[in-house]
């Protein structure tokens, strides 16, 4: 039987082509994801890895509750030359590090942000720091010095004797560059900057003179890295540092990368899996027709004594084969893809750190497991069809019609599947964390529209009737032909439908979200600008200091954060405290309050948002004990209770009462109010005020909403490049199915060419046919999308009460020309193919 | 009605010739395979006639047929519908004049399973954009007698009754030259009775021309007369036949053309 299969995948070549890439494409998304991943995971793990070849035991501050009050121990230089000392110890390296800007020479910041980093030379016994060799130049000293490596410097063209703008923390500083050094750091390897103070300098720049951010301690030859923990943990201050192997930092930070990248691996597969669903349409639409097609022959077989389950085995066997064409093919193109994306990421600019393709014999495993059980799966129902053929049918001369069975069974099962998911789904709008219920209704309401399809499409595609009218007898026969296999119409149909139901469902739940988000943000703003790092790391107090040394200026008040404990004894739990400007913040923001007011937020006045205080099951009046970052306890009255929203939530309190507890004073945004509201000369003096510095960043309202439609949009366009992928599979199954049609109905072509209907007729006739088909898929995806899209909005709405939902109508029309583009293009080259039809051969066959 | 076997046709009559073939030639292939399937045919077909073309497989009576009614590209000679030279003509041309001046009756029926029984027979017009002549169409209908079902679609309908569509159909646009290409091939003998007699009557009745490749002779006893193909040649040109005078001719093929030894059983045209 296996030997008929193989034949039969040769002899029918040119139809199993559209599967074969149907699958091919799904296999290569699949394996394409794998090998990228594998491989970036790899080469991160690899540059990690050398990051740690100096640590064999690295002291930390202890991270319990990231900065419990008073437990905060400073890792100082005593510590550091206690650990030197201990026994097993060649050298001690206290390491101290932060966020630092450099600006290229035209006063831009060099990198995205994040991943340019500052941090301290720390010369060894012989002078110099075995982590960064100097290429150039000598290493920094005193606080008018820095470093750079030479990754950035070459970038920017910055040579040793230059000097360069850098910002830490606000203000632009003017440092001289007295070296260039090569490093294995992952920062830098990963395409960030890295620039080097001495010790004091990076200390007082990035945390508080005479303390280390990290200790790092190298091993004397010959001690083990366990051994050499056992000593430095008897010289470590008790609950305040705990030490760790390098072993253990590279495990930790190595499962931290894998973690990273599996969101990331989950995120793309999950989508490879949507095109491979889709591509479950086209093999099964395929496969009967094969079944149906080769009716006469199967029963022949069946007629010379082969039995059902040989029969079903043949024809699982056929797609065995193709799945396994389709599956090599697709996973030597995913690892194609997996090798451009890699190459693709080098040239935007995120670089990834080198290393070799990683194709894992996992990868190769999946993707031919996938790619054949996807292909065999969807010719299993096809393959028992063919088994049901009554030997008898071979004898009939005249080939067996397609048996029309009743859809009667079929619509009832599909009524009710919908019906049950779209019950579900209503009721899940109105209930609150209702997620997992509404995912199920939505999952099994796609599932009944899939069984529904057949019946849907001959209302659905009558509609069209008037439209098609104008195109006279061809539109006619288009729509009839469309309507002729409801089956196979709704299989095509339903392919373009699911990337559309997805595409649209995210469109419309993005821009809803993105406008709630962003009313939400720029309500509770009376604040004409935001003043903030580009990073988002914390400002130097001097900025909202000089802000509101200007004349412009009518308000100010930075945003703080603090930790601190809320409660006393063991019932303590950390939570932040947003210290602002108590004076002022009334005018700069418009917060709804639900309890108390804001009032004079001064001394021991605090307000707290209603998630806050739900929490704690506070109401206004409240008076909360409070242990500051300090150590020192104090108790916050509860003035109000106010809605919270992205920007402002949390506990607020005046500065005045918070800044005296506080180590470091560092302000996370400042918010400005300036006489006469937002105008291109206020920023311009406000950025000016600054020193026109690349770190900082001063936006306005419509900044922060272009700034929060940008997010918006990139994710929407991310998303809509993977779903293409969906649709790329439907446009192959509209290819198939029109050719199909064409293959099935040449006698019927023939003939009308023969009594008149001319060869754009008959083009039209398929492309008509085509175009209603795909629209018939666009509506059905457009209107489930749509419907998904409120749902999911209103259980959103939940959380996001400025939630409202926005339809962008334009994005719609977008979407179903869209579907009428893959109609038309699918359809160019079965039309041609019908439209060059011999028509002699077609009459004369039977 | 006249054939001259060296090609100098009858000019004198040329208005009452709907169609007519001159020196035409038809040859498939090319070298060593190539196959001389027509070899300088001249033939008028003259109007309100019912003419039947006869002859052994191989013997060229379909191409003939193809080639006349603009189906078939020729080779050389030429072919004219009315007034219009075939030859030269573009597919477009071509498609045209089959659509406007020549009507279809095919073995195989034919017919749109998705049209209803009037939507088959007004095709052609719809084709070509035109209103249906109601009152011919009315008539059309009588003549081949399906008033009561032009609502059902040809899956309703039986073989002989899809056949009577297939020839209103052909009927509909008054064309102005009918081919069948053996229309009885896939009827029992009752319902092609039937089909004969109406084609018979539209040529009577409705005054059209018929050109009707078989290879049965009792169809060809319904035409006003019968040419004789064989080895792309007419052989003879017989007015008035009648079914035994057609059995008799053709059973002197089976004898003469040792290369096609007879009819072949299922009547599959060449």
């Amino acid at each position: 039987m296996f030997r008929t299969a193989l034949r039969n995948v040769l002899a029918h070549k040119a139809r199993l082509l559209m599967t074969v890439l149907a699958v091919m494409l799904g296999v290569a998304f699949v394996s394409g994801t794998l090998v990228f991943t594998s491989t970036i995971s790899d080469a991160f793990q690899r540059s990690s890895q050398k990051g740690f070849d100096n640590v064999d035991v690295a002291i930390q501050p202890k991270s319990s509750d990231s900065g419990a009050p008073g437990a905060a121990t400073m890792l100082d230089q005593k510590l550091l030359d206690a650990a030197a000392r201990v026994p097993g110890a060649a050298s001690a390296t206290g390491t101290v590090s932060g966020f630092t800007a450099i600006a290229d020479k035209n006063g831009k910041l060099i990198g995205n942000g994040f991943s340019t980093r500052g941090a301290n030379y720390f010369p060894g016994s012989d002078g110099k720091d075995a982590r960064y060799p100097l290429r150039d130049g000598v290493a920094p000293k005193g606080p008018q010095e820095f470093a750079l490596d030479a990754h950035t410097a070459d970038k920017a063209g910055y040579k040793a004797g230059d000097t360069v703008r850098i910002s830490v923390d606000g203000p632009v500083r003017e440092q001289k560059l007295t070296g260039v050094f090569t490093t294995d750091d992952g920062t830098v390897a990963a395409g960030g900057s890295l620039a080097l103070f001495d010790t004091a300098t990076a200390q007082k720049l990035f945390a508080t003179p005479g303390a280390f951010s990290e200790i790092d301690v190298k091993a004397a030859p010959g001690a083990s890295q366990s051994a050499l923990k056992a000593a430095v943990d008897k010289v470590l201050p008790k609950d305040g540092a705990a030490a760790t192997t390098g072993k253990e930092l590279a495990d930790e930070q190595a499962k931290a990368i894998a973690e990273s990248m599996d969101g990331m691996k989950t995120g793309l597969l999950a989508f490879a899996g949507i095109a491979l669903f889709v591509g479950i349409f086209i093999i099964t639409n395929t496969f009967t027709m094969l079944v149906a097609q080769r009716t006469k022959e199967l029963a022949l077989l069946r007629a010379v004594g082969a039995s059902r389950r040989q029969v079903t085995r043949s024809v699982l066997s056929e797609a065995f084969l193709v799945g396994a064409v389709a599956a090599v093919t697709g996973l030597a193109a995913g690892i194609g893809i997996g090798a451009g994306l890699r190459a693709l990421m080098g040239t935007i600019g995120a670089t990834v750190p080198d290393g070799p393709l990683v194709i894992a014999p996992s990868t190769i495993a999946v993707s031919l497991a996938v790619g054949i059980v996807v292909t065999v799966l969807a010719a299993w129902l096809p393959g028992r069809r063919a088994a049901k053929i009554p030997p008898v049918a071979a004898m009939n001369s005249v080939h067996a019609t397609a048996t029309t069975k009743s859809l009667v069974v079929r619509n009832t099962i599909g009524a009710l599947v919908a019906g049950a998911g779209t019950a579900a789904v209503v009721v899940a709008t109105g209930m609150n964390d209702a997620e997992a219920l509404m995912s199920g209704g939505a999952a099994v309401l796609l599932i009944g529209v899939f069984i529904l399809t057949p019946l849907l499409s001959r209302p659905l595609i009558a509609l069209a009737a008037p439209v098609l009218r104008a195109f006279g007898i061809s539109g006619k026969l288009a729509r009839q032909n469309a309507v002729r296999n409801p089956r196979r119409t709704a299989a095509t149909a339903s392919a373009l439908m699911v990337g559309l139901t997805l595409i649209t469902g995210m469109t419309v739940i993005a821009g809803s979200v993105q406008k709630g988000i962003d009313k939400m943000a720029t309500d509770a703003l009376k604040a004409d600008y935001v003043v903030s790092m580009a990073s988002r790391s914390p400002l130097s107090p001097d900025v909202a200091k000089k802000l509101s040394g200007l004349d412009e200026v009518t308000a100010v008040s930075p945003l703080r954060n603090s930790p601190s404990r809320i409660g006393t004894g063991p019932d303590a739990t950390p939570e932040y405290l947003t210290g602002v400007n108590g004076k002022d913040f009334g005018k700069l923001t418009r917060l709804d309050f639900t309890q108390g007011s804001l009032g004079d937020l001064r001394g021991g006045r605090a307000v707290v948002d209603d998630a806050t205080a739900k929490r704690h099951g506070w109401s206004a009046g409240a008076h909360v004990p409070v242990t500051y970052a300090d150590g020192k306890k104090g108790t916050l009255t509860v003035s109000g209770v106010y809605q919270g929203n992205e920007m402002i939530h949390g506990i607020i309190l005046d500065n005045g009462t918070l800044a005296p507890h506080q180590r470091q004073i560092t302000d996370m945004q400042v918010m400005v109010k300036t006489k006469g509201g937002a105008t291109d000369a206020a920023k311009d003096s406000l950025v000016k005020a600054l020193g026109k510095n690349p770190a900082i960043s001063v936006s306005d309202k419509k900044d922060v909403s272009d700034g929060i439609a940008q997010m918006f949009s990139l994710m929407l366009n991310m998303l809509y490049g993977l779903l293409a992928m969906a649709v790329i599979v439907a446009v192959l199954g509209v290819i198939n199915t029109l050719a199909m049609s064409v293959f099935e109905r040449q006698q019927e072509i023939g003939m009308l060419r023969a009594i008149g209907l001319d060869r754009r007729g008959i083009k039209r006739m398929v492309r008509l046919e085509s175009l209603v088909i795909s629209l018939f898929g666009g509506v059905l995806g457009v209107g489930l999308g749509v419907f998904f899209g409120w749902a999911a909005g209103e259980l959103i709405g939940g959380s996001l009460p400025t939630y409202e939902l926005v339809l962008p109508w334009g994005r719609l029309g977008l979407f179903l020309g869209l579907a009428a583009v893959v109609g038309v293009l699918a359809a160019l080259w079965p039309a041609r193919r019908a439209a060059k039809l011999n028509m002699l051969a077609a009459i004369k066959s039977e | 009605m006249t054939t001259t076997h060296s090609g100098v046709s009858t000019a004198t009559r040329a208005t009452a010739v709907a169609a007519r073939a001159t020196d035409l030639t038809k040859v498939y292939g090319q070298g060593e395979t190539q196959v001389v399937a027509l070899d300088a045919v001249s033939v008028d077909f003259r109007q309100a006639r019912f003419t039947a073309i006869m002859g052994p497989s191989g013997s060229g009576k379909s191409t003939l047929m193809h080639c006349m009614a603009g189906l078939d590209s020729i080779s050389g000679g030429s072919a004219r519908i009315g007034d219009i030279e075939l030859t030269g003509l573009k597919d477009k041309k071509l498609t045209q004049l089959r659509r406007d001046k020549i009507g279809f009756v095919f073995q195989a029926f034919n017919l749109l399973p998705t049209l209803t029984a009037l939507e088959n027979i007004t095709l052609p017009m719809d084709i070509a954009g035109r209103k249906p002549d109601r009152a011919w169409l009315d008539r059309v209908v009588e003549t081949v007698g399906l008033g009561g079902r032009l609502k059902h679609r040809p899956s309703q309908l039986s073989g002989g009754q899809q056949q009577r569509v297939a020839v209103a159909r052909a009927l509909a646009s008054r064309p102005e030259i009918i081919f069948a290409d053996e229309p009885t091939g896939n009827l029992d003998s009752r319902s092609g009775a039937e089909v004969l007699g109406f084609l018979r009557n539209s040529v009577r009745e409705l005054g059209q021309t018929v050109v009707m490749v078989t290879h049965d002779p009792v169809a060809a006893s319904y035409a006003d007369r019968v040419i004789f193909l064989a080895d792309g040649r007419i052989v003879d040109d017989m007015p008035d036949p009648t079914a035994d005078m057609v059995l008799e001719r053709m059973l002197r093929f089976s004898g003469g053309a040792p290369r096609t030894p007879g009819f072949d059983a299922k009547g599959r045209t060449s």
